[in-house]
């Protein structure tokens, strides 16, 4: 199960920091949003792995971590606030600036914004 | 247990809130008064938080009455409440200025401001890792809309870059709160100091790495050398009052580095104490060089004044890695000065590139200024505060800057650089300011002129450069108090989690 999660959070953090490094807006918002997914579950873990265990005190032998749990949520709201505001953004940058290049300007053609309108 | 702790945090939520209510909302100048008397109060209630932080030594506030380490707690420590006192400063003069005109440019001005606000507040008062996480957050979503307040193209392009560093910066913070939280159990401050110096020997890296990622998140918040390269565009683009706002946004990164790296991984952190002060210090130093490079290389006048933000940058982390009583009351001090002024050069760069016409703060010959006296003189005050040249603020700090290096190594190196990116600032701030003053074309001034507001606003902030220097010894005093109690880490820890609990432990 741990090397499962593991790799998990590997994988989405790999595709995330890939795509992160794209020139266009969009793939940068989907690399942000997969960073968060790996955030998430790595923070999740950060309390252990446990099976069939309650986050309550005192009705169970074999507990979780509720700690984690709370800072998940938070986490997960947090993001996805941020996420959205960022998706307004981008919408935002493509009508202002003509194009979704994160620069404002397609590389190797000086005229594109003259030529989008 | 005080109340007077929490009210930096409520009173801006609550006056943001109030802001946006019918009465008050429709209303462009009930929405300025609301919130310039709010700062008032807010700034009143920072100096009596401040006055009796000193009289009582630490005290903290334990959020719905759940004691540490298992609630989130606020702390009030004199350096983290001058840091606020200092915010709330700061902020009565932006918004003085932004009232002046600049709020009615784009909506939700005050309301957005008041968030901030009270974000920064609570970034420095808290004493929990993952608070700290949540108000970088609050602080970080008012930023961007203030960000993009008044629209524009270079503001849409500058705000894009600030998000998307920050949205991954977020990124690397929760990685490392996992981190530490799945090693030493606890994100308490305090509780961690007390957790690392009884850290099993098969965490250590684990921890480092944890650590280290920390520093990664807090130096692309203050901009330090290879993560600073969003921070003039972003600075230059924004609008003038959330600018100088922005002023002291760096300096909460470099108030993170230096309450994680003096407590939870301080001298008593055994094999882990001191870790970030081998990467901060090349940093810090090769940061001032840039940033005065930076001075020396820019086109306009906004320009200039974000380089200067990185040169004080650079200074503070690089005082932060020296990890002594001296330095981090240096860190205080000079912290003051240097924000302060800054703030006031963004609003000094709005006001002179609005007489001068199509030339704007561009450094190039533009329209005679029709008020050359009036800005003319609080540039020069400015100019010289900034510098570090003798009858003002700026010279003050660099004195404790340079007093602050210990070994004859680090005195070579910090006193070369501090000086050598001095003189550039002078040669960059005199052609700066001959080239906006004297080399004007034609004889006709624009209408333009200085409002009382923005006068009085700029005055506000400008004055602190000769007052820091009339009250220069109380200042110092509360400066080098701040760090004997910052770095007193055991008697914090006992007030906080009780006598029971104590560093340096062994399990």
């Amino acid at each position: 199960m741990e090397s499962l999660l593991a790799g998990c959070i590997g994988f989405l953090t790999a595709c995330g920091v890939f795509l992160l490094l794209r020139g266009r807006t969009f793939p940068v918002v989907v690399g942000l949003t997969m960073l968060a997914y790996a955030v998430n579950l790595f923070l999740f873990s950060s309390g252990r792995l446990t099976l069939q265990g309650a986050a309550v005190l005192g009705t169970t032998d074999n507990y979780a971590d509720p700690l984690p749990q709370a800072l998940v949520l938070t986490a997960i709201v947090i993001g996805f606030a941020m996420t959205a505001y960022l998706v307004i953004l981008a919408i935002r940058a493509r009508a202002d600036l003509g194009n979704d290049h994160v620069d404002g300007k397609l590389p190797g053609n000086e005229n594109s914004r003259k030529e989008s309108r | 247990m005080s109340h007077l702790i929490i009210a930096p945090i409520l009173l801006p939520i609550f006056t943001a809130l109030l802001i946006m209510l019918p009465p008050i909302h429709y209303s462009p100048m009930r929405r300025r008064w609301v919130s310039m008397v709010s700062t008032v109060i807010l700034l009143i209630l920072t100096v009596c938080l401040l006055l009796q932080t000193q009289a009582e030594g630490v005290s903290f506030y334990a959020l719905g009455a759940w004691q540490p380490p298992f609630g989130i707690i606020l702390v009030a420590d004199i350096f983290s409440v001058s840091m606020v006192c200092l915010t709330s400063m700061l902020a009565l003069g932006a918004i003085c200025y932004g009232s002046a005109g600049e709020d009615e440019k784009g909506s939700f001005f005050h309301p957005l401001f008041q968030f901030q606000l009270m974000g920064i507040n609570g970034a420095f008062l808290t004493g929990d890792l993952f608070n700290l996480f949540v108000f970088f957050e609050v602080l970080l979503i008012a930023s961007y809309g203030l960000l993009v307040h008044a629209g524009g193209k270079n503001k849409t392009k500058a705000a894009v870059h600030y998000v998307v560093l920050n949205l991954a910066g977020s990124a690397v913070f929760l990685f490392s709160l996992g981190i530490l939280y799945g090693t030493l159990g606890t994100l308490n401050i305090a509780d961690m100091a007390v957790q690392v110096a009884k850290l099993p020997p098969e965490n250590l890296m684990l921890v480092k790495s944890g650590g280290l990622l920390l520093l990664i998140v807090f130096a692309l918040k203050a901009a330090i050398l290879p993560l600073q390269f969003w921070l003039p565009a972003t600075y230059s683009a924004a609008s003038p009052p959330v600018a100088a706002l922005f002023a002291v946004m760096t300096k909460i990164g470099i108030y993170a580095l230096l309450r994680v790296y003096t407590t939870i991984f301080g001298e008593q952190a055994g094999p882990l104490a001191g870790m970030a002060s081998d990467w901060l210090w090349p940093l810090g130093l090769a940061t001032i060089m840039l940033g005065a490079i930076g001075v020396l290389a820019s086109q306009d006048f906004r320009k200039l004044v974000a380089n200067l933000v990185i040169i004080s940058v650079g200074t503070l982390v690089t005082l932060v890695a020296l990890q002594s009583s001296a330095a981090t009351a240096a860190v205080l001090f000079y912290t003051i000065h240097s924000t302060l002024v800054c703030g006031a050069l963004f609003l000094l760069a709005d006001l002179i590139g609005a007489q001068r016409g199509k030339a704007g703060d561009r450094l190039v010959p533009g329209r005679r200024m029709a008020q050359p006296a009036l800005l003319g003189t609080m540039f020069v005050v400015a100019a010289v505060a900034v510098a570090g040249l003798p009858p003002m603020s700026g010279f003050v700090g660099k004195l404790m800057i340079l007093q602050a290096a210990g070994s004859p190594l680090q005195q070579v190196l910090l006193w070369s650089v501090v000086l050598l990116s001095s003189l550039m600032v002078l040669i960059g701030l005199s052609r700066a300011g001959s080239i906006l003053f004297w080399r004007v074309s034609g004889n006709e001034a624009g209408p333009e002129r200085v409002l009382p507001l923005q006068a009085f606003a700029l005055g506000w902030l400008l004055l602190a450069a000769p007052l820091m220097v009339v009250f220069a010894g109380p200042l110092t005093e509360l400066s080098f108090a701040a760090a004997e109690q910052m770095r007193d880490i055991q008697s914090s820890i006992a007030i906080i989690l009780g006598d029971a609990a104590t560093v340096g432990e062994q399990p």
